[in-house]
């Protein structure tokens, strides 16, 4: 019996994300009473060093360690750059709200970067086992972060159903993975593959598989019919809270969803792809339609999350290198609107006014025109209006799509863009063409977050006009 | 001698009760707790069975992370629970619907 000690090298900067977690969260204890904001600087710290390890090891080869449980290649070195990057956003945007909403902790904040730890972990999945883990780390650090107004009902609310359906979707989950493991009698995704190639597998239980494994991934997702909890959640929640579950989680998403449909199961296509047709048109239909109908700001960008998750996975059912490059643009683009456009609520919401009601942007013009301007231009961005990166992000998903020969599904994902855009240009027209209800006014915005702000906006737009960057960014990655 | 397909059916019928008791119950919290917890079990029979019958011990291994995470997972759920009950004094599935939009 020979006991070989695995290289750590490749899984550095997780285990440099864990250790200093670890380290602030009995730090947070000592000092959170005499220095008030010393967790949030520190947790900026932790994600830039972070960053900052990835930065300087990226790497384009393809490194497996631990026993081939865990692996390190260009497509999870980029999506967990775009993690941190959007982390850092996010905490920055997080901290007045805290103050604002009087449930400033430093939990907060530790509990944000044990979740990051989760999207690492889940991003860089070479097997079942690796993967369970991330997404449990993951979603158990943000059930509590939806839970942590403990005196705001409707956020338990929320917590408890995302708690609930989580579970479920976690176990469904699970349940296809045992049949996985059951039919390959493998838990690493390259060895699954090659056992599916060899056409050893009994077609039956892998159908099976498959069958629970898409609607786990489904109800993780939010794509309809498994979406009942996300308008709940993203209303009910703390608007902070709503800001984390809205952006960096749906990359580690769409990361397990790469690593279990396209590493694992390239050989069963013909069995997860009907399946994410449905999926993807239902999106795409309620992601257009019932949004119209939405007052609250954050249900209606919940809806039109659903919307995009639908556009997401037509990259996917292209099922090939370059159709899940363009999915993994889509994810990237749709993260940072949503970091962009949660972000905004959450710097305008003062203490007892959520600012999150579509009539609460009513004459925003007239009152703080340059925030108005920045909001304008994320609306535009995710209606996909050129010259913003949002409509480039369409416009490879459906080149992908096209070129599958799924013509049909590229125009039904056209004619819903078209019937989005109306609730996005409400919002617009809310800001601009109506008269401001004078019992609230907009109290002015921190410099820091307005500049913030202002630069990931401005970003929709700079990218917008550049857009080849991002886009080979996806493809050099992944075909 | 046990055949393979005995533990799957069993596992199967512990996985559609958890499926009915979250989908059908209508009244107490704690009852969707321990439905998950069962979901988890036929998850866990599921992967042992296929364990001993391919002669392959990964699939115990993940058992084992299956429990110690349900275990953190259970202390989770609890915790939200309690918070729901000292704040509207009522764990009804029913009462549990104010969120509209």
């Amino acid at each position: 019996m020979n006991f070989v000690i695995p290289s750590f090298t490749p899984a550095i900067p997780e285990i440099v994300l864990l250790t200093l977690t670890s380290l602030l969260l009995v730090a947070d204890t000592m000092w959170s009473k005499r220095y008030e904001f010393a967790t949030y600087y520190a947790t900026q710290v932790i994600l830039v060093i972070v960053g900052a390890l990835i930065l300087t090891s990226f790497t384009t080869e393809t490194v497996t360690t631990f026993d081939g449980s865990f692996v390190r290649d260009a497509f999870a070195d980029i999506l967990k750059l775009a993690i941190v990057v959007i982390s850092l956003g996010l905490f920055l945007f997080s901290k007045e709200y805290l103050l604002q909403a009087k449930f400033y902790r430093g939990e907060y904040f530790t509990l944000g970067l044990f979740s990051v730890l989760g999207m690492f972990v889940m991003v860089s999945a070479h097997n079942l086992i690796t993967l369970y883990l991330g997404l449990e780390i993951m979603s158990l650090a943000i059930y509590t972060m939806v839970a942590m107004r403990k005196d705001h009902s409707a956020a338990l609310e929320a917590a408890l159903k995302y708690f609930v359906l989580g579970a479920l979707a976690t176990g469904m989950l699970l349940y296809g993975f045992s049949m996985l493991y059951g039919a390959t009698g493998q838990v690493a995704f390259d060895a699954m593959a090659a056992v599916i190639d060899a056409g050893e597998v009994d077609h039956v239980v892998l159908s099976f598989a498959v069958v629970f494994i898409v609607i786990g991934l489904a109800f993780k997702l939010g794509a309809v019919p498994f979406h009942m909890w996300v308008p709940d959640v993203y209303h009910g929640a703390p608007t902070a809270v709503t800001l984390f579950i809205g952006t960096a989680p749906k990359i580690a998403a769409f990361a397990i969803l790469y690593r279990l449909l396209a590493e694992a199961l390239p050989g069963a296509v013909m069995d997860w792809q009907p399946l994410l047709v449905i999926l993807s048109v239902l999106s795409l239909l309620v992601g257009a339609l019932v949004p119209i109908v939405q007052n609250n700001l954050k249900r209606l960008l919940a809806y039109s999350g659903i919307g995009h998750i639908g556009f997401l996975m037509l990259g996917l059912i292209a099922a090939n290198p370059d159709g899940y490059a363009s999915a993994m643009v889509y994810t990237l683009i749709y993260a940072f609107m949503g970091l962009a456009a949660f972000g905004l609520i959450t710097v305008l919401a003062r203490t007892g006014h959520e600012f999150d009601r579509v009539d609460d942007f009513k004459g925003m013009n007239q009152r703080n025109p340059w925030l108005a301007l920045m909001m304008l231009f994320v609306m535009f961005s995710m209606a996909g209006i050129p010259p913003f990166i949002g409509f480039y992000a369409k416009v490879v998903v459906i080149e992908e799509v096209v070129q599958a020969g799924f013509v049909w599904l590229a125009v039904l994902a056209v004619v819903s863009a078209v019937i989005s855009a109306f609730y996005y240009l409400r919002v617009v027209k809310v800001m601009y063409f109506d008269a401001p209800q004078d019992t609230m006014k907009v109290e002015p915005v921190a410099r820091h977050l307005t500049w913030a702000i202002s630069l990931v906006a401005v970003a929709l737009l700079v990218f917008g006009l550049f857009p080849s960057w991002v886009i080979d960014l996806g493809y050099h990655s992944l075909s | 001698m046990i055949a393979l397909s005995d533990y799957l059916i069993f596992g199967a019928i512990l996985f559609m009760i958890s499926m009915a008791g979250i989908f059908l119950n209508r009244k107490n919290v704690i009852v969707l707790l321990m439905s998950i917890e069962l979901l988890l079990l036929a998850v866990n029979t599921n992967l042992i069975a296929f364990s001993h019958y391919l002669g392959d011990v990964t699939g115990q291994i993940f058992v084992f992370f299956i429990l110690t995470v349900a275990a953190a997972e259970a202390a989770v759920g609890l915790a939200i629970i309690v918070l729901v009950f000292r704040n509207r004094k009522t764990i009804n599935v029913d009462d549990l619907s104010t969120i509209k939009g």
